[in-house]
């Protein structure tokens, strides 16, 4: 596809999301609020999976604390400031984050995928099984979170077409940011990671240090993503950390085709466009869902991103390097 | 005499009972180039990963301008000035030779925590790679992916690499290993300009490159030490001859 | 604590946590020898519950059923790395998450057409019905001892089979070089597919003994993987002695976690809480030993 051609299809599609929401239904603009700010925590996970090479399977974690955190600071009968509610939210899962990335970033490989799993159902279990936060049952807000500016309300999150521009902005922004995080020579140093991490420690990087740093990047956005879906819904369970949103956005990720700008959007979108689909068809639907991943990972190894028409000078991510000295497959798969 | 830059004392390492480096103690100094051979399963390998900070010592201690640096891991010892080819091509191969050497000479940046300019835009950088990559006659290369080129090619990107880190100490893993013999000669003469202002330790094969260019040589057996000091005078060393060609038919050429 | 409640919490620890192993080994197996990462592992546990309970009504004996339910689950195991797992072997790590994230949700749906959502329980055989009184008021069942001697037995086969025979040998070989196993004129395929399906089996194995103690529900399977996950973290990765070390101490302080109420510091440590304790033994070991305490040391 020629340059020309995919910026006329980019500016379409800006466009059509532009308009939207004047010409669309209430249902489908909210359906699509959803489905933006899952193209947020999608994008955030990419920074792990598709450029560093960190396979999190608990990215949730991060989601959801952000979601938790503005339950909490929201006042039952007042709504909360767009701000300081924002700020919060994205901090505290930027520093989980920390924390968590400080221990599950000094292993790789499966170790990797296993410890992000169990940290994150850590956290489901602490809000699932006490009190904090109304337990398994989890934690209304009463008030969705607002802009005010001396007086004046130029946002309202509860109105819907606000919340969808909202939205709309922060996916946007977040894919601009991350466009620009990778030309960065920060980004060319995940990218390295991703492709030899052991020469990249033999160049001099430090390579945990690169890793935590971007796990925190990602799980900050994540927190934007869940503070976003919080405000929709108005209601935050331990489901928003458990292991099943973990993994339906691992999916989006790996379906829309990893280390590329639009496959999160593309996962994000098909995902859910499919669940919604499959949901109207039977009770059993992710029986349906299920084979869909299941011939994905068969027959389409780079997502659905891979049946797109190449573009000259090939964007998307190669292939992680296999073997060379001390590559990670020997620390991967020791004796029994 | 110039300035001794590496020295190791009684350097060992076990692999699960397996010795692998036993008591090596050698020095390298600026200016020098310090040839080490022996046969394969020597132990060669191993020393240059002791040094490198790949591996961890399991005994003896490891000096860089007379600091002890034993243990350490390899960021550090790279940011100190150290810089080490690989036997086996040990590169970034689905980026071009340009990134490869880019990615080296960013690493001399006192942080990659940069998030917002273009990393194209550190024109130092791009400047360093351009040069290294000049050095080792890969221009006509630039912009092709490593995995494009010949093994030959890709040899002399794992030297550019290195020498785009601006290293003062360099460890050199069987450079010459695959390369084509109008590539070798070019190599070899690009060692002796680096010799100059350089440490440089090289274990080699080819027999011809190491007489042209070391100033030192160490033959090791069995993970040790068996001779070391003048190259021609360990050549003229009766139990080196039995050891080394006893064991391993290199061509009268050759040794 | 009372010393006739310690010791009831000391066994059912060990049975808690024998039992993990049976899970985590197959999990770890399958990794170690086919470097596969295997989501799906926790449903062959639910599987075998299931099967269990459906199979012990169906028959009418759970000897039958245990019986029958491990042959299917070899079959089921042998096929299944026929039709999807060996399609993974070159692949990353990342297809292996997604196919098997996949089985996941598919056996998950299948048991709830299947065998609907509710929550079962299955009777303990007559023959280990009984109790062995501790003192007068309290007793310990003879099927949680039963179950212990089980798992142990088991475990020491695999040890003996893995050590000590040709199967073991080339389990080893394969896991330490494909090709050249290939190369000897072992047959890799056949090697994996029983690697798979014995792994597997054994997860569903456990299902099936524990249904007698436990409750059979839809959850119980994805439980059980977390916890293994973390055994596996604890213990070190294709590390079969790693895992039973680990599974051993889990067990331990998660059922000691459950009954004592610390105080720390003032604060009183609830119950609840120790579902947590087991992360926390997870985050020291990462911090202490990144590779695990059997793993392979790096550098």
């Amino acid at each position: 596809m020629s340059t020309r051609v995919r910026s006329i299809a980019l500016l379409v599609g800006l466009a059509l999301l532009l308009v939207f929401p004047l010409v669309g239904d209430r249902f489908y603009v909210q359906f699509f609020s959803k489905i933006l700010i899952m193209t947020i925590f999608a994008g955030s996970l990419n920074l792990l999976v598709g450029y560093t090479g960190l396979i999190s399977l608990g990215h949730a974690a991060f989601f959801g604390i952000a979601g938790y955190i503005l339950a909490l600071y929201s006042p039952d009968t007042a709504a909360a400031g767009l701000l300081t509610s924002l700020l919060l939210s994205v901090g505290g899962a930027a520093l989980l984050a920390l924390l968590i990335g400080s221990l599950v970033v000094r292993t790789g490989g499966i170790f990797f995928i296993m410890a992000t799993l169990a940290f994150a159902e850590m956290l489901f279990y602490l809000f699932h099984d006490t009190a904090i936060a109304g337990g398994s049952d989890g934690i209304y807000i009463y008030q969705r979170p607002t802009l005010m500016i001396a007086g004046w309300q130029p946002l309202d999150l509860a109105n819907i077409v606000h919340f969808y521009y909202l939205v709309l902005f922060f996916s946007l922004a977040a894919i601009v940011s991350i466009h620009t995080l990778l030309r960065s020579p920060f980004g060319k140093v995940i990218v390295g990671i991703r492709v030899n991490e052991q020469r990249m420690r033999a160049l001099g990087f430090h390579t945990y240090r690169y890793k935590l740093v971007c796990f925190v990047i990602a799980g900050a956005l994540a927190g934007l993503a869940g503070y976003l879906a919080a405000s929709q819904f108005g209601v935050v369970n331990p489901e928003m950390l458990g292991w099943h949103l973990s993994g339906s956005v691992l999916m989006m990720v790996i379906l829309g085709g990893m280390g590329t700008l639009v496959g999160p959007v593309l996962g994000a979108f098909s995902l859910m466009m499919l669940e919604e689909g499959f949901q109207s068809i039977t009770k059993h639907w992710q029986l349906l869902t299920g084979a869909v991943i299941v011939l994905v990972a068969l027959y389409l190894p780079r997502g659905f991103a891979g049946l797109l028409p190449k573009r000259t000078g090939n964007k998307t991510l190669p292939p992680r390097s296999k073997g060379g000295t001390g590559s990670s497959a020997a620390v991967d798969r020791p004796y029994v | 005499m110039s300035e001794v830059v590496l020295e190791t004392r009684d350097l060992s390492r076990n692999f699960e009972g397996l010795v692998a480096v036993d008591g090596v103690s050698l020095s390298c100094r600026m200016s020098e180039v310090h040839a080490v051979i022996g046969p394969n399963g020597a132990g060669k390998s191993t020393l240059i990963n002791l040094l490198s900070g790949d591996l961890r010592p399991s005994a003896g201690s490891v000096f860089l301008r007379g600091e002890d640096v034993t243990g350490l891991s390899s960021p550090r010892i790279s940011r100190l000035g150290v810089g080490r080819s690989y036997q086996r091509t040990n590169v970034f191969l689905p980026f071009t030779v340009f990134e490869n050497c880019r990615l080296a000479a960013q690493s001399r940046l006192d942080t990659s925590m940069r998030f917002f300019r273009q990393a194209l835009h550190y024109r130092a950088v791009s400047d360093a790679a351009m040069r290294a990559i000049e050095q080792v006659g890969l221009a006509q290369q630039t912009d092709k992916p490593v995995e494009a080129l010949s093994h030959g090619e890709q040899r002399q990107v794992e030297i550019a690499m290195t020498l785009a880190t601006n290293p003062s100490l360099l460890l050199l893993d069987e450079p010459l290993a695959g390369m084509g013999a109008e590539e070798s000669v070019q190599i070899v003469e690009l060692l002796r300009t680096l010799a100059s202002d350089h440490a440089i330790l090289l274990v080699e094969h080819d027999m011809d490159a190491v007489f042209a260019l070391a100033n030192t040589l160490t033959v090791m057996v069995n993970g040790a030490i068996l001779e070391s000091g003048e190259p021609q005078a360990v050549r003229s060393n009766r139990l080196v001859q039995v050891a080394y060609l006893g064991e391993h038919d290199f061509g009268s050429n050759r040794f | 604590m009372d010393p006739h409640i310690f010791l009831i919490q000391l066994l059912n620890g060990v049975q808690y946590g024998l039992l993990l192993f049976l899970v985590a080994s197959g999990l770890t197996l399958i990794f170690g020898i086919m470097g596969v990462i295997n989501l799906a592992h926790g449903s062959f546990y639910m599987l075998g519950a299931y099967l269990a309970w459906s199979l012990t009504a169906q028959l009418g004996n759970f000897w039958l059923a245990l019986l029958s339910g491990f042959v299917l689950s070899v079959v089921l195991g042998m096929l299944l790395e026929w039709l999807f797992i060996r399609h993974l072997y070159r692949r990353d790590h990342l297809q292996q998450v997604l196919l098997t994230y996949g089985l996941i949700l598919i056996f998950s749906e299948l048991r709830s057409i299947v065998w609907g959502d509710d929550v079962h329980s299955v009777a303990v055989p007559a023959l280990l019905a009984g109790s062995i009184p501790l003192t007068e008021t309290l007793a310990y069942p003879v099927y949680r001892i039963w179950l212990s001697i089980i798992c142990v037995v088991l475990a020491a086969g695999m040890y003996y089979l893995i050590q000590h025979t040709r199967l073991g040998m080339m389990i080893r070989a394969g896991a330490s070089n494909r090709e050249m196993t290939q190369s000897l004129g072992i047959d890799i395929g056949l090697l994996y597919r029983l690697v798979f399906a014995f792994g597997i089996a054994l997860a569903a194995f456990a299902g099936m003994l524990a249904a007698p103690v436990s409750s059979v529900y839809p959850g119980m399977g994805n439980q059980v993987l977390i916890i293994c996950f973390v055994v596996v973290v604890i213990g070190g990765i294709g590390s079969v002695k790693g895992a039973m070390a680990a599974a051993l101490l889990i067990g331990l302080v998660d059922t000691f976690g459950k009954v004592v109420e610390f105080e720390i510091g003032g604060f009183r440590v609830l119950p609840e809480l120790a579902g947590m304790s087991v992360f926390v033994m997870m985050a020291i070991v990462l911090l202490w030993r990144p590779e695990g305490l059997f793993g392979a040391r790096l550098r």
